[in-house]
């Protein structure tokens, strides 16, 4: 094989796991909403206000870290705000997610305008080369030398199955998403899991905001994320409710764009937009023929009442 | 009733009907207060954004003093926000339908621009006619194309089970890549092409089938009477014809609806293209009725802000076309506040976020009151069926 046809194979690679990063945060969060029985489908309203936090905070004090606590502080609030919608007041959780992404991208833009005005880009994390491994022909290239976020988000996924499947809060989330009343039965405070899982669905949300906004194209402008929360809430139902599944459905979406990215670079003829179409026609497609809907928490979407079957 | 305990029933029977008196008027100020919930959804939602124009050192009064004055201040003002509640009613018809059906449809954006394209590409193709036929054509090519395009993920969930909130999204971005094709490639506009400006619009579509403009100088078109004639249309659909009772019926059980032999994946596949249909309208409309050509944009977010304008109207057609005012001028007051304070219209966006969380948010407190009052009723109606009872 030719060095060039080489290149390319890996820098579609490494683009793909860039690329899956703000996806892999956001749908790890989100599998632990749904978990618990919770459907936010307010993460691109959360991604939004988290990216846009991560941007300013680093905008004005320097620190890649300082943009990183203060996402995860505004993906809290907006996870409080979405809990107490959703839990506390049993809203319709589809509905109310519509009003927190609207919410999310409207206070997001309307900070930007206000508070920064022109599009300016800040410094933000750098690829860190591991020694050694990254000195590895094409897999070190690949694999190591990515920024920060990119490790973490990979390592979110063993660390997520782990406290999921193997920890007694796992079990506690888990029951309560499966049949709340007997859960409650059994003295867990169903209201409580619930604002935990969401609020750390939303937290990882904000992350998936910092990812893009301070990691990956180092700006803020209106609508960042372009729908990509959305995306993030298909990949879970892709994936299975599990980590492993949101892995590979991440790293298929990631791929399949990385790849439609080149061949724009590369010139190759076909009409951009239907490239651009390709990975929503694919998670479509996937939604439809993943045989994983069995799998999905018994009482997703419901509101948990006392006394009510 | 067991005897012995006779008499119990029948004194506690006095009481409850004298409770039912007193009640009267509670019901009343209840009945009241769950009407208005919206309304105090908008004015909380209005009030947590002056809290956020105060950290943002603006001037809530000024700004929201703009925003009434753009939106419903003089001709001018009602004209542009008459021409936006048109498809915002367009959209919260079709939103009433899916979610009186408890489909949730975010994929009016979508369905809006198919509507768009297919009304261009047709009056563009069709051309020759005379305006008496090529306009209702355009509007049912319009319809027909958004009814498609809710048709497929109302299939899909019908059929395959497949959550519809994340395909309608899905055909949104499929959509809107699909009219980034069509207006940079078969519908680009041939004189700007031949005057070596790319612009990605397309060629004006023939005069004839513009809609009448009904105010002169300002957009007003005569779209707002098809809107308007939807509602009345989807009001009847829904509450006097047997498909839209059994829609409604689907909606409030699926359950009881499946065991009294409707088939609930038809009526829910039904509902989304249908919703989709009325969004494609609202597409077609924006075309010949305001732009007059197809361009980026043409959705002005209509497909999200018709989901609010309908919860704001108790997704009732009829409650939709006020509601549709309402959003129509909050959206054109934005613009102009945006003008006259500098305060960014992206901050209306945020408060139609909230206003939604807000109406769903205080939905569970009506329910709430309506199961107590329901069960208040049947333990009056008990003793009172107990009272008669105890003499004999």
């Amino acid at each position: 094989m030719n060095e060039a046809v080489l290149a390319t194979i890996v820098a579609i690679a490494a683009a793909s796991l860039r690329l899956a990063t703000p996806y892999l945060f956001a749908s790890i969060g989100e599998m632990f909403a749904q978990r618990s029985g919770v459907l936010n489908l307010g993460v691109d309203g959360i991604m939004l206000v988290g990216a846009f936090a991560a941007f300013y905070g680093t905008l004005t004090t320097g620190s890649v870290w300082v943009g990183v606590a203060v996402a995860m502080v505004a993906g809290l609030a907006m996870g409080l705000l979405m809990s107490v919608i959703s839990v506390t007041l049993k809203a319709e959780q589809g509905i109310s997610g519509i009003g927190l992404s609207l919410f999310g991208l409207g206070l997001s833009s309307l900070l930007f305008k206000v508070l920064v005005g022109t599009v300016k880009t800040v410094d933000g994390f750098r690829p860190i080369h591991i020694p050694l491994l990254s000195d590895l022909p094409y897999l070190g290239d690949i694999f190591f030398s990515q920024n920060l976020t990119v490790y973490v988000a990979f390592l979110l996924v063993p660390v997520s199955w782990y406290v999921l499947e193997r920890t007694p809060w796992g079990l506690t989330v888990r029951a309560v998403g499966q049949n709340p009343a007997a859960a409650d039965t059994l003295g867990v405070n169903v209201t409580v899991v619930r604002y935990l899982c969401v609020c750390l669905g939303a937290v990882l949300a904000g992350l998936a905001g910092a990812a893009l906004s301070i990691a990956s194209v180092n700006l803020f402008q209106e609508n960042l994320t372009a729908g990509a929360g959305y995306i993030a809430v298909a990949l879970v139902y892709f994936g299975g409710w599990r980590p492993v599944g949101i892995l590979m459905g991440a790293l298929l979406f990631s791929t399949v764009t990385a790849i439609q990215l080149r061949m724009q670079v590369l010139g190759i003829e076909m009409p951009s937009d239907f490239a651009v179409m390709l990975p929503y026609v694919l998670t479509i497609v996937a939604l439809t023929f993943s045989a994983n809907r069995a799998r999905q928490p018994a009482a997703l979407n419901q509101p948990f009442e006392r006394g009510v079957a | 009733m067991a005897p012995g305990t006779g008499s119990a029933p029948g004194a506690r029977g006095a009481p409850g009907a004298r409770g039912a008196r007193g009640r009267r008027g509670r019901d009343i100020l209840g009945y009241a207060l769950g009407a208005s919930l919206p309304l105090l959804a908008v004015v909380a939602a209005l009030l947590v954004g002056a809290v956020m124009l105060l950290f943002l050192d603006a001037d809530p009064i000024a700004a929201y003093g703009a925003l009434i004055e753009g939106a419903f201040g003089g001709t001018s003002g009602i004209t542009q926000s008459l021409v936006k509640a048109t498809p915002l009613l367009l959209v919260g018809l079709g939103i009433c339908i899916a979610f009186r059906a408890s489909v949730i449809n975010i994929g009016a954006e979508g369905q809006i621009i198919l509507g768009a394209v297919a009304a261009t590409w047709f009056s563009l193709q069709f051309r020759t006619w005379p305006g008496w036929l090529l306009i209702p054509c355009t509007i049912v090519i319009g319809f027909a194309a958004g009814a498609f395009w809710g048709f497929i993920p109302g299939i899909l969930k019908a059929r395959m089970r497949v959550n519809e909130i994340l395909t309608t999204v899905m055909m949104n971005a499929i959509a809107l890549q699909f009219m980034n094709f069509m207006i940079r490639g078969p519908l680009i506009d041939p004189a700007g092409v031949e005057a070596g400006q790319y612009l990605a619009q397309s060629e004006k579509v023939p005069e004839q089938v513009w809609l009448m403009r009904l105010v002169p100088q300002t957009l007003l078109h005569a779209g707002i009477f098809i809107a308007l004639a939807l509602a009345v249309a989807t009001y009847v659909f829904l509450w006097r014809t047997t498909i839209g009772y059994r829609i409604r019926a689907v909606g409030l059980n699926p359950d009881a609806s499946q065991y009294a032999g409707i088939r609930v994946p038809v009526y829910q596949a039904l509902s989304l293209t249908l919703a989709g249909g009325l969004a494609g309208v609202a597409g077609a409309v924006e075309v010949i009725g305001v732009q007059h050509r197809l361009l980026d944009g043409i959705t002005s977010g209509y497909g999200f802000s018709g989901i609010v304008t309908a919860l704001f109207g108790g997704l009732h057609p009829l409650g939709t076309i006020p509601a549709s005012f309402v959003f129509g001028g909050l959206l054109v007051g934005a613009d102009k506040m945006q003008r006259a304070v500098q305060v960014p219209s992206s901050l209306i966006q945020a408060i139609l976020g909230l206003i939604v969380l807000f109406v769903v948010g205080s939905q569970y407190w009506a329910r709430r009151r309506a199961a107590r009052r329901m069960d208040s009723n049947v333990n009056v109606a008990a003793s009172a069926a107990a009272a008669e009872e105890t003499p004999a």
